[in-house]
């Protein structure tokens, strides 16, 4: 995946090494990582940032008898350890999770103009989606109250700012008003997440809003 | 707020601190500098506990690693907002993951303070904040994934040398790097701290990560 040229930013990178990213901003960083060498390096080194922050932290001293009960539990304990999932298709495991599959599992909804869409299930303030632009569309003009992230899992697209490619992420905000329009020889597939209702520059669309639950 | 510019900066800026020595595109220069300092003579190896945990299930060594970390882990979790009883369950809970989990210890890939922080923060999010965070996708390593000495020396000087530069961190750089990790920023907090347009001024967090990477080259 050398291709990558679009990566995660350090806000987003930091607030998932500290968990407090939405799930659905998980998803898009985890489903990133997953296909890029590069931010998973940036991930282990804010790891290691957390993990000074964690043992420069003022110590909290453990209760009476807290390793007795901690290998009593462990000597009761029967779980087994987990085996990790290979990737079969195009989506990494973590998307596969909460589609439930591969592309061939995906439930679409249209949305008009040819694209549809697959609402993810997350918790939080956040939504996570799968989008099918096929090639030559744009997906409606529209702005943003909050964030957006962007990943190409197929195909590509481009818009005012720059083109993307598999595995490129696209963090846009409020400021930026940007028409993406899916380009190349097969239909453009994303995960994309937003913290905010989208907003659309046209009448018919604006109206449409409340039903696609974007 | 994300900005284009924070895009456009990223890549190059990357902080060049403990990394993932044996991953596809290992960072060369952590594994091929001579790491040996005095700091590493007068600072326990915590790897080597951890190991005899993991490979030999070794309950005097666990006991070592339990009273050194678990009350970092538990004072984490009390900062992090956590009640005192929580952090104690969730801390003596992390223990036993350690130890669950030793199988997949591998001091070239994070040193102790990293793989334990990983734990804590995914048994907290699990336990006290009840939500999900989604996992990348493990790397196959292939069998012939050798485990080289050399590497993970040169990742715990590295982690040593970055707790030591956030120690030095100006006091209001170093709260704000704090205060994300311990969860009191939301994304957006953090993004407006990291990613400023260009031409106004820097923020502390990123001011906070730049002198970082300085120190750490």
């Amino acid at each position: 995946m050398s291709t990558i040229k679009h990566h995660l930013t350090d806000s987003l990178l930091m607030g998932y090494s500290a968990g407090s990213l939405p799930e659905a901003f998980s998803l898009l960083v985890a489903t990133h990582i997953s296909v890029c060498d590069e931010c998973r390096a940036r991930m282990a080194e804010f790891d290691a940032l957390g993990g000074e922050v964690m043992m420069s932290t003022e110590l909290a001293e453990m209760g009476a008898e807290a390793f007795e009960k901690t290998l009593e539990a462990l000597m009761n304990d029967s779980s087994a350890p987990v085996a990790t999932q290979r990737r079969a298709g195009i989506f990494p495991s973590p998307l596969r999770e909460y589609v439930g599959g591969d592309l061939d599992s995906v439930r679409w909804r249209k949305v008009g103009g040819g694209v549809r869409q697959m609402i993810l299930k997350t918790d939080g303030e956040a939504t996570a989606r799968l989008l099918y632009i096929p090639t030559g569309v744009a997906v409606p003009d529209h702005g943003h109250n909050g964030t957006e992230l962007t990943l190409v899992l197929q195909g590509a697209f481009s818009d005012e700012i720059d083109s993307f490619g598999v595995g490129d992420i696209e963090v846009t905000n409020e400021d930026i008003e940007h028409t993406p329009v899916a380009k190349g020889d097969i239909d453009c597939i994303c995960l994309a997440a937003t913290d905010a209702p989208l907003r659309f520059s046209g009448l018919i669309p604006r109206l449409a809003q409340p039903f696609l639950r974007i | 707020m994300f900005t284009d510019s924070d895009l456009a900066t990223k890549t190059d800026a990357s902080l060049t601190l403990p990394a993932y020595a044996g991953s596809v595109k290992p960072r060369a220069p952590i594994a091929k500098k001579t790491p040996v300092t005095k700091s590493a003579a007068t600072t326990i190896d915590w790897s080597k506990d951890l190991i005899a945990v993991r490979d030999h299930k070794d309950q005097a060594a666990f006991a070592r690693v339990f009273s050194h970390f678990a009350p970092r882990v538990k004072g984490f979790l009390i900062r992090s907002g956590a009640s005192a009883e929580m952090a104690e369950e969730c801390a003596q809970d992390v223990m036993a993951t350690i130890w669950r989990k030793a199988h997949l210890f591998d001091p070239t890939k994070a040193s102790p303070s990293t793989w334990i922080f990983t734990i804590a923060r995914n048994r907290q999010i699990d336990l006290i904040r009840k939500a999900r965070r989604p996992e990348p996708e493990e790397l196959d390593w292939g069998p012939e994934a050798e485990t080289d000495a050399s590497d993970a020396l040169a990742l715990q000087e590295e982690t040593i040398r970055l707790g030591k530069a956030l120690a030095e961190l100006p006091e209001k750089q170093r709260d704000l790097i704090q205060r994300a990790y311990f969860g009191d920023l939301s994304h957006n907090e953090i993004a407006e701290e990291t990613g400023l347009p260009l031409g106004t001024i820097k923020s502390r967090i990123r001011l906070a990560l730049d002198r970082l990477r300085h120190t750490m080259k």
